[in-house]
């Protein structure tokens, strides 16, 4: 055995940096990223101008790179949220339900109320909360499995958007919220700050408290945990709030950015886009360690997939079929069956001859 | 009382309750018309909840009837007014290509262990995107054997319609309870669902169980996706979105436990046709908003998984009283015990 | 080793029905099972002895089909036979009930016992008759119940009967009982017993395992004692007494009880208040009622054979398991602890037994495996700094002689016994008064052994309080200032100064 009395020097002193080990430990982060610029390659390829930004009369930056950014914000936003659900062994149907409740209620308060923008949107935020909050409670204290629990508000979040909005698609015309939608910073439109912002908030508030660490405890093993005496409820509740929280941004922008409410298809079919972004990303469905930044890439590809499909001149419904391909090689690949499979297929070839 | 039974006897007084405030509100309710309606708008959503029930009671799910819905559509109608092919043959063709798909399904989750979630998602985008590789549009099916086949119908003495859709519905309904209920196919998949190490070392083949559930699963969507052409008479690719969430959530507020091992051909029927009821309450209502037809079923659906919850986490454990005397033959039997 | 090996002589001349010869395996560098030759003959009752990773259920694994072997064979009536499955061993007639029934308890009793096997016409299952005929079976085993019933509505009891009808009836020439009593009762203990009687008249051969041994010598007629993976030896039940038994399954040779017990603090600290005070904490089915106290700076063993209820008393103490009754005193406050998250807040730490399920968190790293208990502690916020984890881990790195080659390493990815250490460490790091220590010792090499123990002396010196189960006797003498001897769910006695010997202990167990 490995084990020997003696104790192996502590590694106080810092190993002299090698490329090849860095790369083979990191294999996890090179995958997506790599999958991400063989991607926007790709693009190249197909438009000459993919890589060109420049800058419109209104002082707006165009260009294919920040239109993967801005319409990939909502995606990327969602994946934040997902991947802690994920993370502590959950999942979230419900994403793209609470995108359509909140987006209502930002619109239908903003249309025919008086109340400050940013009190709507904090409202709007609050409803997004609410909803976190009754799938962490389902999940968390009535112990009912994710799936089955955040199902209940996929049926029935539509419904309650229509009843805020009366079935109408709610217009209105205000220029804060339109802002959160299709405003302009420095050139960028705001969704892209936005979901940057929010990354680096989630990021503090769970890479630089203990919190990350103790939601991959409880989604790797959580009898360990209850062990160790982690609290595995409040984690549960607050990364479906964190969830809520997503969804809620992002309807807001999706909101903003059509100037209505759009109960039946806003946000339509998002909780799978974030739940592939995650997947891409390397964090597991079985939960455990999560890369949150890879996420964010996941939903990068994903965008980046559609805006080929795009300019490519291909109708937009490929996606669905581009998509479905690139899940399943991406769990064929990380299934060990399946890789056993060929090595096992491989081993008896070598056999044979 | 048998707790395998009692969502199924809750789901049964939820239908009836449904049913009479439906009647006492609206007199329509209590004609074979609404009720052939019913069955009739329902039928192909029915079809592919049985699939789901098995599929459920498998302990897995499949998210991708919806779609299969759809590509039969399309495909049929392409086949029926593009290719010449006679509608029986497409249908055979596309029941054909149904049934392998998930088969192909049920092998991933199976022998790559990936989780029926992800697959039968994947499953869903494939299946979608093909429908629209085909074709974008709604394209309408218009053949002299498909139009003879919607004029048949049995007609109700106070002239409400049985059509031909909701016979294959009703065909469906009771070929599900059979294989269910009387075949070893049907009791394996109850085996998997409840404990799958166990059926394993109780010798269930479970790696053809499970992909021959997903088989049957998409099979009966491709048949749903042909009963919803011929009530329809088209084909479209946006067809049947959210399908499979309608027949989960009748699955599960007919009783089934989606925990699996537990659940009812029976018991979906029902499931589908309160939604039905809520359905056509709320469209002879008038004033209700449309969406409350999802609320309502929601609120059901969060009301029987709650039960299902109390049912599972009671442990209940008989009374059984033993013979005393054990090395006396058996004959010599002492008081019955039967569980009360 | 000075103990008669004895044989019958009626066995010595008919061919064994189940007989395995130089049976071995290997899980890597580990040796399971070595050199194994096991004889069950037509119509007995025998049983398979042994402490834990003593190899008892690697050999009805291999027995069954779940395992291959790597060398040796395995002989039915006489044939060599190699099942890849325990549906194969079952074809050839060895029926296996575990501890954990595998039955579905979704389905019927009656779906149950037919599945796979239904009586059918035209290819479709005749279920009046499955009912019926199930009725009937069940009634020779004096089971009279309404088979049409789900499985999990019957006690365990009954679920154990149906799951052995149910490999007889599939014609059973061997039937492997794994742990069978461990959760009946005293009165379906004994409608167990009638059964297997009944089964033995028939002629079916079994092969028990179970670590109760008046259950042993109850109703078995040959044993076979195992230890570290080899045969110790086989015996008629009627001519071992029970205390050569319990030596023999524990490998230390019992001499008289005046050896030099062991050399601690002699009951110094009987008369200090009471760290831990324990006031007959029970539960039904896991532990009867049951006094103890621990002391700073003292070392309280839980000794006792496996299913004795020590492991049930920790997990009763730490809030793993709620108590139905009993009341706990911690420094003499009583305190109620119903999740281990209050058993810490409280000053306690405990290394529980199964490091992998309860114990490790596989993917997390070596420091942040150790600092988990510490920061849950702290709450969310009040966050340890990277340097500060990083000081802690490499403190408790050096400290423990942990083997890694720094503290990214994942935990999942060490020796068992680097992993013991490192939750020793997550404990430690939590700065506890009180660390119950459940086999702290299992599964570990020899040279990490001794430094857990050096480990476990030092804590104590520093004023911990300490309560530490373990099956190695030699130890728990080693360190112990006081030993609680439990069997069959049941405190025993207690031992204290030079009372504290191994023979004293297996005398306690085998004799009182």
């Amino acid at each position: 055995m490995l084990e020997t009395k003696t104790a192996v020097e502590p590694t106080t002193a810092p190993t002299p940096f090698n490329l090849m080990q860095t790369l083979s430990r990191n294999r996890r982060f090179l995958f997506p990223v790599l999958a991400l610029i063989l991607i926007l390659i790709g693009n190249r390829l197909i438009s000459p101008t993919f890589f060109t930004i420049r800058v419109g009369p209104d002082g707006r930056l165009i260009g294919s790179l920040i239109d993967i950014l801005n319409r990939g914000a909502p995606t990327v936003l969602l994946a934040i949220g997902m991947t802690l659900v994920i993370a502590a062994k959950g999942i979230d149907l419900s994403v793209g339900a609470v995108i359509a409740i909140c987006g209502a209620v930002a619109a239908v308060l903003i249309s025919t109320t008086t109340l400050p923008p940013l009190l709507v949107i904090a409202i709007a935020i609050g409803a997004g909360i609410l909803c976190g909050l009754w799938n962490g409670i389902l999940v968390a204290l009535f112990d009912i499995q994710p799936i089955v629990a955040t199902l209940i508000l996929m049926v029935i979040g539509r419904g309650i958007a229509q009843l805020i909005t009366e079935g109408q698609i709610t217009t209105f015309s205000n220029e804060s919220l339109e802002f959160v939608g299709t405003g302009l910073i420095g050139g960028f439109p705001f969704p892209i700050f936005l979901s940057v912002i929010v990354v680096a908030l989630v990021w503090l508030l769970i890479r630089s408290t203990a919190i990350g660490m103790l939601i991959e405890s409880v989604g790797a093993n959580d009898r360990a945990s209850f062990y160790a005496g982690i609290d595995a409820t409040k984690i549960k509740l607050l990364v479906y709030i964190i969830s809520g929280i997503c969804a809620a941004i992002t309807g807001l922008i999706i909101t903003a950015d059509i100037k209505g409410a759009d109960a039946n298809n806003a946000g339509l079919w998002k909780e799978l886009d974030a739940i592939l972004a995650v997947v891409i990303g390397g964090t597991a469905l079985t939960g455990g360690r999560f890369y949150l930044i890879m996420s964010v890439v996941g939903a990068l590809i994903i965008q980046s997939i559609q805006t080929g499909i795009y300019i490519s001149g291909l109708p937009p419904t490929f996606n669905l079929i581009v998509q479905a391909v690139v899940i399943l090689a991406i769990l064929f690949l990380q299934s060990e069956d399946f890789r056993r499979l060929f090595t096992g297929a491989w081993a008896k070839l070598r056999r044979q001859s | 009382m048998r707790s395998r039974i009692l969502p199924l006897i809750a789901t049964l007084a939820v239908f009836v309750i449904l049913y009479l405030i439906g009647w006492q509100r609206f007199p329509a309710f209590g004609t074979t018309r609404v009720v052939g309606n019913f069955l009739t708008d329902k039928s192909f959503l029915g079809i592919a909840a049985v699939g789901m029930t098995f599929v459920i009671i498998a302990g897995g799910i499949d998210l991708s009837v919806g779609s299969v819905i759809a590509f039969t559509g399309v495909f049929c109608a392409l086949a029926i007014g593009q290719w010449g092919m006679h509608p029986l043959v497409a249908s055979g063709l596309i029941l054909l290509i149904g049934a392998a798909f998930g088969a192909a399904m049920g092998a991933v989750i199976y022998y790559f262990k990936i989780p029926a979630f992800i697959a039968t998602l994947a499953g869903m985008f494939l299946a979608r995107g093909g429908s629209f590789v085909l074709s974008q549009d709604s394209i309408p099916i218009d053949h002299p054997f498909v139009n003879d086949i919607s004029q048949i119908f049995y007609v109700f003495p106070d002239r409400g319609r049985f059509s031909f859709v909701a016979f294959i519905f009703v065909v469906v309904l009771v070929v599900g309870i059979i294989i269910a209920h009387y075949t070893r196919f049907g009791r394996n998949i109850y085996a998997m669902g409840g404990n799958n190490t166990a059926a394993l070392l109780l010798g269930v083949p479970v790696g053809r169980t499970t992909i021959g559930v997903y088989t049957l699963s998409s099979f009966l969507a491709a048949l749903a996706g042909i009963v919803y052409a011929l009530y329809t008479k088209s084909g479209y690719p946006r067809a049947a979105i959210g399908v499979e969430l309608d027949a989960i959530a009748a699955v599960v507020i007919g009783g089934t436990l989606l925990t699996g091992g537990v659940g009812f051909v029976a018991g979906t029927f029902l499931g589908v046709m309160i939604q039905g009821i809520i359905q056509t309450y709320v469209n002879f209502d008038g004033t209700l908003n449309s969406w409350w037809t999802k609320i309502v079923i929601g609120l059901l659906l969060f009301l029987f998984i709650i039960i299902q919850k109390v049912l599972t986490s009671y442990r209940g454990t008989l009374t059984f009283r033993l013979i005393p005397g054990l090395s006396r033959p058996a004959a010599a039997s002492g008081t019955s015990a039967s569980p009360p | 080793m000075g103990f008669r090996e004895l044989m019958s002589d009626a066995a010595e001349k008919q061919t064994p029905v189940l007989q395995t010869s130089k049976l071995t395996k290997w899980f890597g560098p580990v040796r399971a099972l070595y050199d194994v030759d096991f004889n069950l003959y037509a119509g007995e009752v025998h049983a398979v002895l042994g402490e834990n990773g003593a190899g008892k259920s690697t050999l009805v694994k291999l027995i069954t089909g779940v395992y291959r072997k790597d060398s040796g064979a395995i002989l039915l009536e006489g044939q060599a036979i190699e099942p890849h499955s325990p549906h194969e061993a079952q074809a050839y007639g060895i029926s296996t009930v575990y501890q954990e029934i595998n039955l579905i308890p979704t389905l019927s009793v009656a779906e149950n016992l037919f599945l796979g096997r239904q009586p059918m016409r035209m290819g479709f299952i005749k279920t009046g008759e499955i009912n019926s005929r199930a009725k009937a079976l069940l009634k020779t085993y004096n089971l009279d119940i309404d088979a049409s019933h789900t499985l999990s509505a019957f006690s365990v009891a009954v679920q154990q009967i149906v799951a052995i009808a149910r490999g007889v009836d599939m014609s059973a020439k061997v039937l492997i009982l794994d742990e069978p009593t461990s959760s009946l009762d005293a009165h379906e203990v004994q409608l167990l017993f009638e059964i297997m009687r009944s089964l033995k008249a028939r002629g079916i051969s079994i092969l028990l395992i179970t670590h109760f041994l008046n259950q042993v010598y109850e109703i078995s007629d040959r044993i076979t004692v195992l230890r570290n993976g080899e045969k110790i030896g086989e015996y008629l039940a009627a001519s071992l007494p029970k205390r050569e038994l319990v030596s023999l399954m524990l490998g230390r040779e019992l001499v008289s009880v005046t050896d030099e017990g062991n050399t601690n603090g002699k009951a110094a600290h009987q008369n200090e208040r009471s760290f831990l005070q324990v006031e007959g904490i029970a539960r039904r089915g896991m532990l009867e009622p049951l006094d103890l106290s621990v002391a700073k700076g003292e070392i309280v063993g839980l000794a006792g054979l496996l299913g004795s209820g020590r492991t049930e008393t920790a997990k009763l103490i730490f809030g793993v398991e709620q108590k139905d009754i009993g009341t706990i005193y911690v420094k003499g406050q009583k305190t109620t602890i119903r999740s281990p998250r209050q058993a810490i807040g409280q000053g306690f730490g405990m290394c529980p037994e199964d490091r992998k399920i309860d114990g490790i968190i596989p993917e997390l790293s070596v420091r942040e495996n150790i600092i988990l208990a510490l920061q849950a502690k702290r709450g969310w916020f009040k966050t340890l700094s990277r340097k500060r984890q990083e000081e802690i881990a490499v403190e408790m790195i050096e400290a423990m002689r942990i083997v890694t080659p720094d503290s990214t390493k994942p935990v999942g990815q060490l020796s068992g016994g680097n992993q013991q250490k490192v939750i020793l460490a997550r404990w430690l790091a939590s700065q506890p008064e009180l660390l119950i220590l459940d086999e702290p010792t299992r599964g570990i090499d020899v040279g990490a052994h001794a430094e857990i123990i050096q480990l476990i002396k030092r804590l104590c010196a520093d004023g911990l309080a300490l309560l530490v189960i373990s099956s190695e006797l030699a130890e728990i003498v080693e360190y112990s200032h006081r030993v609680v001897v439990l069997r069959d769910r049941k405190k025993l006695t207690e031992l204290t100064g030079d009372d504290i010997s191994e023979q004293m202990i297996m005398h306690t167990i085998a004799e009182s």
